[in-house]
């Protein structure tokens, strides 16, 4: 499925923040239509540098794109307020107008189906409040947004952050089928390392720095783990 | 002082409805409700209540100095205001926090050099608002600007509002943030400066904050939101002006006060549902 065509470059990456160094000197390429996992511990600057590659703040250093490139984001927390005077049709309609673009991304999700009774759930969907939905409706709501517009290239920081067991499962299962989408390459930000070996062509280890970047198989040991985490990590491995 | 003040009030008491057309005043009055009502509902929703109601206070030295040049103080309010949401939107831009603080302290900077330099027989109409100093010009500015404030704000309220719910996320989609957030507070610069005649510089604030908060209590979606803040910020002068014309009492407290009746009918329908 991957192409060998690079969709995007990153190459001496430093991101420095009133003189505290967040990221530093991280290089890497993703294949186009290829899922990529950036695993790290807390504070290893994993959100930093997706927002720095998307260009929500300054770097030195370069990020290259194809021309061709259209950006979806899915942010890793938003946090409204139960009255946020907000519903989801309307919120999905600052990025698209057309009805149909919006059920059709809401299908995407899960979150619209065709039968009339499914129907009926999601136009109640459509003009619930943003604040009162659950965390995993919230997410798949964001993912949704993120969706509209075709992208061709999906950033997902922690989809399954706040979400419940059974949410966490939809996300996942929802990347499966977006992975299956022609010309969609993933990146995404876990702490799962279950996520990484059942999704991931390749993955990113990074501690403030790159520890190491490949396939999965070929770099996910316990050494690497431990330098990455900086203790011992017990490696479960799943029969696939 | 003293002497001043009851001649300033008796002048108020004194005024009758024949004196200015009243349809007239109402019709402007309308226009500066719906505008103030309109900006305020991006900003209880920026969580910046305080910074809005407190700016207000800044038109005070730009109106004192115009009026010591004889010139009109709505445009010395304007330009003050101008130069203090340039201030706000370049502390927001640079450390990305409101320096609530820095708010406070320069406000209230504003509101005491104001003080010193207005001119006393003036100070109490900057203060608090009146009527009888609205004339035909007030009106056509009044006008024009509302028409321009409701046509920029419709346009750039979507990339506004996704702004308010995640930068981050506006960011992603191509919007420029920052350049949208300085666009509406000049607007919101302008609203203040349009509403001072009627309010005074003391309560204008109020009038941008008040409506939007009344209508967040019982609004369901962000238009809903938006035309309820707007009607409420019309009714909120209309009927301050209505009152206060016919009692014969200052017009700014009268208006800021309908508005606060208005919260209070909707905090009470917001507890009920």
């Amino acid at each position: 499925m991957t192409s060998s065509e690079n969709i995007l470059s990153v190459s001496h990456l430093t991101v420095d923040i009133d003189g505290h160094v967040i990221l530093k000197d991280v290089s890497f390429d993703v294949k186009r239509d290829s899922t990529v996992v950036v695993l790290g511990p807390n504070g290893a600057g994993k959100t930093v540098l997706f927002k720095a590659i998307i260009g929500l703040m300054p770097y030195s250093g370069q990020v290259t794109w194809k021309t061709d490139v259209k950006i979806g984001y899915v942010p890793q927390k938003i946090s409204f307020e139960k009255d946020f005077p907000l519903t989801v049709l309307e919120f999905m309609q600052f990025k698209e107008k057309r009805l149909e673009e919006i059920q059709h991304a809401l299908k995407e999700v899960g979150l619209w189906k065709e039968s009339s009774a499914d129907t009926h759930r999601g136009t109640r969907l459509l003009h619930t409040k943003i604040g009162v939905l659950s965390g995993g409706e919230l997410q798949r709501v964001l993912i949704a947004f993120a969706l509209l517009g075709t992208p061709n290239i999906l950033f997902f920081d922690e989809p399954t952050s706040g979400v419940d067991i059974t949410g966490e499962e939809t996300v996942y299962t929802l990347m499966r089928r977006l992975q299956k989408q022609k010309d969609l390459t993933i990146l995404c930000i876990s702490h799962e390392l279950d996520i990484v070996n059942q999704y991931a062509d390749a993955v990113l280890c990074l501690n403030k720095e790159k520890m190491c970047f490949g396939a999965p198989k070929n770099i996910i040991n316990a050494n690497a783990l431990e330098s990455l985490y900086g203790e011992k990590i017990h490696l479960y491995t799943h029969g696939h | 002082m003293q002497m001043l003040l009851s001649l300033s009030m008796e002048r108020r008491f004194i005024y009758t409805p024949m004196d200015t057309n009243i349809l007239f005043l109402i019709i402007i009055g309308a226009l500066v409700g719906v505008t103030s009502g309109y900006l305020g509902s991006f900003m209880v929703l920026k969580r910046m209540s305080l910074v809005g109601d407190a700016l207000s206070h800044v038109a005070l030295p730009g109106m004192a100095i115009a009026l010591t040049f004889h010139q009109d103080p709505m445009l010395g309010a304007f330009l003050a205001l101008t130069l203090a949401v340039i201030g706000i939107w370049y502390i927001g831009e640079k450390t990305k926090i409101y320096s609530e603080a820095l708010v406070g302290v320069f406000f209230t900077a504003s509101l005491a050099l104001g003080l010193l330099v207005t001119p006393e027989p003036e100070l109490l109409e900057v203060l608090f608002g009146n009527l009888e100093k609205i004339g035909l010009t007030d009106g056509m500015i009044t006008v024009l600007s509302a028409f321009i404030i409701i046509v920029v704000t419709r346009l750039i309220s979507d990339r506004l509002l996704l702004g308010v719910v995640s930068e981050d996320l506006a960011h992603s989609t191509g919007i420029k943030v920052s350049i949208m957030n300085l666009v509406y507070l000049i607007l919101v610069g302008l609203v203040v400066a349009l509403g001072v005649k009627f309010v005074g510089t003391l309560l204008m604030g109020a009038l941008v904050i008040v409506p939007a908060v009344a209508a967040k209590n019982i609004a369901h979606g962000i238009r809903q939101y938006q035309i309820i803040a707007s009607v409420l910020g019309m009714l909120s002068v209309v009927i301050g002006i209505v009152l206060s014309t016919f009692l014969g009492i200052s017009s700014g407290p009268t208006v800021v006060l309908v508005s606060i009746f208005f919260f209070i009918v909707s905090y009470m329908l917001k507890k009920k549902s």
